[in-house]
């Protein structure tokens, strides 16, 4: 494969888990637990989505088989999208949506970190950008986990559940794809696996203060790599894709 | 009008008659009341309901078209959606830390919105069936709002006026972005005009009745007049919606649902402007009186939000404490 393919579709999967922890996060807008967070929730599902954005695009020129952002977004099978599971995981309670937040956001700081020595420019420049947006993302996350982790028992009881519950997702984020492959060895993308310390120091970090524990995992979740996802996905892609697939070829 | 169920002020004061003339007299010179200032307890609490109202509204404004975030058709439109509806809660941020400095709390004022005690604007308890809504509430609910806010940006009272000035320039940004929305459904495919105009017949009318009843049937209004909180009567405010947003549909194609709608050269002291025909007060007050087709949807959502985050805002606070009493802990041990 063409390096300039295989970085489409590297770009393309970076851009599913974007699209829909985007998604995911813009559900709460309008419900969240109090006013500040009916703010800061759609601000990070804007950069996430604002991500999503540059990456299609971007991809879409790449593979240059005429795809655009929404194409790429919004006419694909379950199948075609390769976003990890953990992303795509319901919002659950406040602590759900917090801790799916914190993995996800520890893991692409240390990606965009790496990222922004990319041996390709534009990636260089999402990564400039994209890195002060997800550095905001662990704090304000990592200080929910902190303040349910250790706030009431019902708070830090929630919050170990959804430990629990996502923790076996986690391992997903480090895994790599053929084109993700030839990506890391040509020095476009960074290689997940290297960042795996650091993600951990960060989960670490936070657990300590939130006198959380880190569950072993033997058994950890995964699929969407290579488009197998859970079953609440189909429902997603129902709800987002409603009005290209009900409407189709229109603008709007 | 988002403080539409603003209904009467209690004039009954114990102020002196000094008092009472002095205060005019700064509101006559034009200039602001400030949050310490004093003021004549009536003023304070109309402001206070008009404030919690207009805030409410923001924030019960957030579902309409927060359920069309998910299902936007394009990536631009979804994220230009989101930060919309988030903009809105940032009017209702401010606007109820505005009313706080008034000396109510923001957990009283929602208490309030949640046993129906405070109102907020009824065209929030009107559907958003379809994607064209999202454009006719930019357009036409915006538009509507813009013509009672920027008069608002010389109210009387300075924490409200300024928060309005921010609000207006965001609120008008809301406008175009709806009318441009609706434009290109306008000039779309079939169905696309279709949508858009179903979503203008449904909202026309509520969109006039946001003013609130006719001048002649509206007692309420002299107080807050003189207070310069108000500078326009309901009549005059509607009628320059109308003279601005008839012209907007004739231009994209579509047809106001109103077939007494003509132009009337004589109207606006000769300059011209439209009439309208009769405006359907009794839906009007069946949805004030919460009648209308979401109110019960509208206030068991934001309670919902309200007690299913009551765990989060307690973790919120029970942490705060341990940290302040560790801290304390630290302290004494290092002395």
């Amino acid at each position: 494969m063409k390096p300039a393919a295989a970085l489409a579709d590297a770009l393309i999967t970076l851009g599913d888990d974007h699209l829909i922890l985007g998604h995911r996060l813009s559900q709460w807008c309008g419900h969240a637990p109090m006013l500040e967070e009916d703010l800061s929730m759609p601000n990070m599902a804007l950069d996430m989505l604002g991500q999503a954005r540059n990456l299609y695009t971007y991809a879409g020129g790449l593979e240059n088989k005429g795809r655009n952002e929404d194409d790429l977004a919004y006419l694909r099978t379950d199948r075609e999208y390769k976003n990890c599971l953990l992303v795509e995981r319901p919002n659950g309670d406040f602590a759900h949506t917090m801790l799916r937040q914190l993995y996800f956001a520890a893991f692409m700081h240390p990606f965009w970190q790496a990222a922004t020595t990319s041996a390709d420019d534009k990636i260089q420049g999402f990564a400039e950008k994209a890195v002060k947006e997800i550095a905001y993302h662990i704090r304000h996350a990592g200080e929910w986990v902190i303040r349910l982790g250790d706030g009431t028992e019902e708070s830090a009881q929630r919050m170990g559940e959804a430990v629990i519950a996502l923790h076996g997702y986690t391992d997903e984020l480090f895994s790599t794809t053929d084109t993700m492959q030839i990506c890391i060895e040509a020095n476009l993308l960074p290689d997940p696996e290297r960042l795996r310390d650091q993600w951990d120091q960060t989960i670490e970090q936070v657990f300590a203060e939130a006198f959380l524990t880190i569950p072993e995992i033997p058994f950890p979740q995964e699929g969407g790599r290579d488009g197998r996802h859970t079953e609440d996905f189909g429902h997603l892609l129902s709800e987002l894709q409603y009005m290209q697939r009900t409407y189709p070829g229109m603008t709007w | 009008m988002y403080s539409q169920g603003l209904i009467g002020t209690n004039t009954e004061t114990e102020e002196s008659e000094e008092f009472l003339a002095a205060f005019q007299a700064r509101i006559d010179r034009e200039e602001k009341i400030e949050a310490n200032d004093p003021m004549p307890e009536a003023y304070r609490k109309t402001l206070i309901r008009q404030i919690g109202q207009h805030a409410h509204s923001e924030i019960v404004g957030m579902l309409p078209e927060g359920n069309w975030i998910t299902r936007a058709p394009t990536l631009r439109r979804k994220l230009a959606l989101l930060a919309k509806v988030q903009d809105e809660g940032g009017h209702g941020l401010y606007l109820y830390s505005a009313a706080e400095t008034l000396g109510i709390s923001r957990e009283q004022m929602t208490e309030e919105l949640l046993t129906g005690k405070a109102k907020y604007s009824s065209i929030f308890n009107y559907p958003t069936p379809s994607w064209a809504d999202m454009g006719a509430i930019g357009w036409l609910v915006d538009g509507a709002a813009i013509m009672n806010q920027v008069p608002l940006c010389r109210c009387s009272f300075g924490p409200y006026a300024r928060a309005m000035v921010r609000i207006c320039k965001e609120e008008s940004f809301h406008q175009r972005q709806g009318y441009e929305l609706m434009s290109v459904l306008a000039k779309g495919a079939p169905e696309q005009k279709q949508m858009a105009q179903d979503a203008l017949n449904r909202w026309w009318w509520p969109s006039l009745m946001m003013f609130g009843p006719y001048d002649s049937d509206s007692s309420h209004s002299d107080q807050n007049m003189e207070w310069k909180i108000k500078r326009f009567s309901n009549d005059e405010l509607r009628q320059k919606f109308v003279d601005a947003t008839v012209p907007q549909a004739e231009l994209i194609g579509l047809t106001m649902p109103d077939p007494d709608l003509k132009w009337n050269p004589d109207r606006n002291k000769g300059q011209g402007g439209y009439d309208i025909g009769e405006i359907d007060w009794s839906e009007f007050w069946r949805v004030v009186k919460g009648g209308g087709p979401m109110n019960r949807d509208r206030i068991a959502a934001r309670t919902k939000a309200w007690e299913d985050g009551a765990w989060v805002r307690e973790a919120a606070l029970a942490h705060a404490d341990k940290r302040r009493a560790r801290r304390a802990a630290a302290q004494e041990a290092a002395e």
